[in-house]
């Protein structure tokens, strides 16, 4: 049977489930019809026409894992930044894991989906944010369909969260086939602050495909600083969709650090509600072997006198494939905007490829818009004078490389998380350097 | 200490360097002097092993060991140290990075430990100290923006921080305002040492005013046609290359 055909007729089982009572399985149904309608996405699309998602839908995944399974907390120890305090929401095949995890009641929330869906202590908030802000394109709505679990955080206003907070999602492959659907809802209010870390990990060699959807609210003058780490299993695929939703003077940030995967697609939707907001989306990408990203950005301005910058550098070997797509709107009221768009590419090897785009909707007149993309080789005179220098040529690629993405890095603001990418990218290269960039 | 035996080396099909022979021992100073496109560059760069060169003939080596055999960081490793005629801009390492993964990288290949980070520090601060650089100058991207002169002086910074048993300097006088001459001439001049050598690619006298070279050599067409003691850096300053040429063509 065909995955689409699979998820519509288990559907009935799915809802033996939840509460069928309720406003928010209104908007599921509602959303099962529009993915029944819409269907997987196809190249032919043209928001998907560089990334074909057919040699992973192929197979027979199951959909509701719901062996409990275990796991010692040293075998995934290094999957956490566990060098820092922080809170966690950590899910296994898609069930909490009250074990891994570290959550909270205390002035903030910091829990689960599935609990703020039956509290009635969250009613106003899941009937005010939920699903406001995703738009219902194919994946989306697939997943809002079967929305039952994820991470839930809500920070009332003026708080500044202590710790940072770190949402993991193990895979543990015990099936042969996994789908998983976490769903995330993180409101943030009015002055408030919050550090989010959010990675999906598999366990094993088995295919797993997440298709995750978050949706970040920015009240006015919030502060949100989140970072996904993505450094799956070559079995491993994830489609994920982010919407942040941005008032008055916020400012949001989202890093995108794409180092593993067999899949990875990242939707990361940004709209501008109220005036001076800044949005800032950065990533690093290295892949080799047959690794495909595929990165989709949209900044939506709709307020005047925002901002919004980003920054994507990637490092492409062996026969991976990258694509950049980056969407900017400026709305005709959105006047005095100022948006920026730098995509940077290097191929190391000639087999690997990169498809890179920029898209410009401009509807104002008073806007300062820029956008650059490049897609080079490594600096072959930089290399000798590197190595000129007595850096063995393995370490003389890997410090180009660093330095090449370290205007991303630089604006990482948890140096926990920053030293662990740097390891991640000198482990991804394989080279041993003695310092942090 | 370093050897050279009728090199041929070229690019492509184009020969350069034809049938170089030149010997350098510990403790001197060698100079080359020659026009532009005499392949003086092109000899500094095989012997640092730029791989873009093609070695079709000859030997070089270094304290008896076969230099060709070796890649370019080998080659650092074993002391050999290439100040360049055109520095190369290396946006994101910061100078004190650089230097120091070259200077750990050499240490490692050498089996040494990494140098302790205060040693490190100390050395950094004299060494710039020495040759009168900022200390803002070291956070800054590597050769990213320097000036002309600023880059050149870099350049002898890091020779000094690496103490290389063979400096080659292309041209790095060229560039430098007066003062500047004087204060790479004295990083020079400090590094010298019974145990090791200097060779300077130069157009000028000048530098070889500072630092006085036990020899000087004419590279003309891809071969040293004269070679001579410091007064003949002087006669070509008067004199220009032309009596050399109807030397050789006589
Ligand atoms: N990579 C290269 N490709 C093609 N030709 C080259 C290359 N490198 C050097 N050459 C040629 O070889 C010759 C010698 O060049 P080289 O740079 O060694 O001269 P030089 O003596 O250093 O000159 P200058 O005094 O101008 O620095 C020149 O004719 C130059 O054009
Ligand atoms: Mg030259």
């Amino acid at each position: 049977m065909e995955l689409k055909e699979k998820l519509l007729s288990s559907y009935v089982a799915f809802e033996n489930n939840v509460n069928i009572n309720s406003d928010v399985h209104e908007i599921r149904t509602k959303a099962l019809k529009d993915f029944e309608e819409l269907g997987f996405p196809t190249k032919k699309l043209e928001a998907w026409k560089y990334t074909s998602l057919n040699s992973i839908l192929k197979e027979d995944y199951s959909i509701f894992p719901n062996k409990e399974e275990a796991i010692e907390f040293a075998e995934v120890k290094k999957y956490f930044i566990h060098d820092i305090d922080s809170y966690k929401i950590v899910f296994i095949d898609g069930k909490y894991s009250s074990f891994l995890s570290d959550t909270t009641h205390d002035v903030i929330d910091v829990c689960l989906l599935s609990s703020a869906f039956t509290k009635s202590k969250h009613k106003a908030v899941i009937e005010n944010y939920f699903n406001k802000v995703a738009k219902q394109d194919n994946m989306t709505a697939l997943n809002t369909a079967f929305a039952s679990e994820g991470a839930y955080i809500y920070i009332p206003k003026n708080v500044e969260v202590d710790k940072p907070i770190q949402i993991i999602n193990f895979a543990t492959g015990s099936d042969s086939a996994t789908l998983l659907q976490p769903r995330n809802l993180i409101v943030v209010g009015e002055n408030a602050h919050v550090q989010i870390i959010e990675r999906h990990q598999s366990l094993s060699e088995n295919a797993i495909l997440t298709n995750v959807v978050t949706e970040i609210f920015a009240e006015k003058r919030s502060n949100v600083d989140y970072y996904k780490i993505q450094n799956d299993h070559s079995a491993a695929s994830i489609v994920d969709n982010t919407f942040v939703a941005q008032e008055g003077d916020t400012i949001c940030s989202v890093h995108t650090f794409s180092f593993g995967g067999k899949i990875v697609r990242n939707n990361l939707n940004f709209f501008q509600n109220g005036e001076h907001v800044d949005s800032i989306l950065k990533g690093v990408t290295i892949l080799d072997d047959k690794q495909h990203v595929d990165h989709h950005t949209l900044v939506h301005h709709i307020a005047p006198n925002c901002e919004s910058h980003q920054d994507y550098k990637g490092i492409y070997d062996g026969r991976s494939t990258g694509v950049f797509n980056g969407k900017i709107i400026v709305n005709k009221e959105a006047q005095k905007t100022n948006a920026y768009q730098q995509n940077n590419n290097v191929l190391v090897s000639d087999k690997a490829t990169v498809n890179a785009k920029p898209q410009l909707e401009i509807f104002a007149d008073d806007v300062k818009c820029s956008h650059g993309c490049t897609i080079g080789q490594l600096d072959e005179q930089a290399l000798f004078y590197m190595q000129q220098r007595g850096i063995p040529k393995k370490e003389a690629r890997a410090l180009l490389m660093y330095a090449f993405s370290n205007t991303v890095l630089e604006s990482v603001r948890i140096p926990e998380v920053k030293s662990r990418i740097n390891k991640l990218i000198a482990q991804k290269l394989n080279v041993n350097l003695g310092f942090d960039l | 200490m370093l050897e050279i035996k009728n090199l041929h080396a070229g690019i492509e099909d184009k020969e350069i360097l034809k049938g170089i022979n030149l010997t350098i021992n510990a403790g001197e100073i060698h100079a080359i002097m020659g026009p532009n496109g005499a392949g003086k560059s092109t000899l500094s760069a095989v012997i640092a092993g730029k791989d873009e060169y093609e070695v079709t003939k000859g030997d070089i080596s270094l304290d008896g060991e076969d230099l060709l055999e070796l890649d370019p960081a080998e080659r650092a490793h074993k002391g050999v140290f290439l100040s360049f005629q055109y520095p190369v801009e290396i946006p994101g390492v910061s100078v004190t990075n650089f230097i120091k993964t070259s200077i750990n990288e050499t240490r490692k290949a050498n089996g040494k430990e990494d140098m302790p980070a205060k040693e490190m520090l100390q050395k950094i601060r004299e060494k710039s100290e020495l040759l009168e650089i900022d200390r803002k100058f070291l956070s800054r991207s590597l050769n990213e923006g320097f000036s002309g002169g600023e880059k050149k002086r870099n350049e002898i910074f890091q020779m000094a921080m690496l103490e290389p048993k063979l400096a080659i300097l292309d041209e790095t006088d060229s560039g430098l305002d007066i003062d500047a001459l004087r204060i790479v001439a004295n990083g020079v001049n400090k590094l010298r040492s019974d145990d090791k050598a200097v060779l300077i690619i130069t157009h000028y006298q000048r530098l070889l005013e500072y630092i006085k070279p036990d020899f000087v050599h004419v590279l003309y067409d891809g071969k040293i046609v004269k070679t001579g003691d410091a007064s003949l850096a002087l006669e070509l300053e008067e004199k220009g290359y032309d009596w050399i040429k109807e030397e050789i063509n006589a």
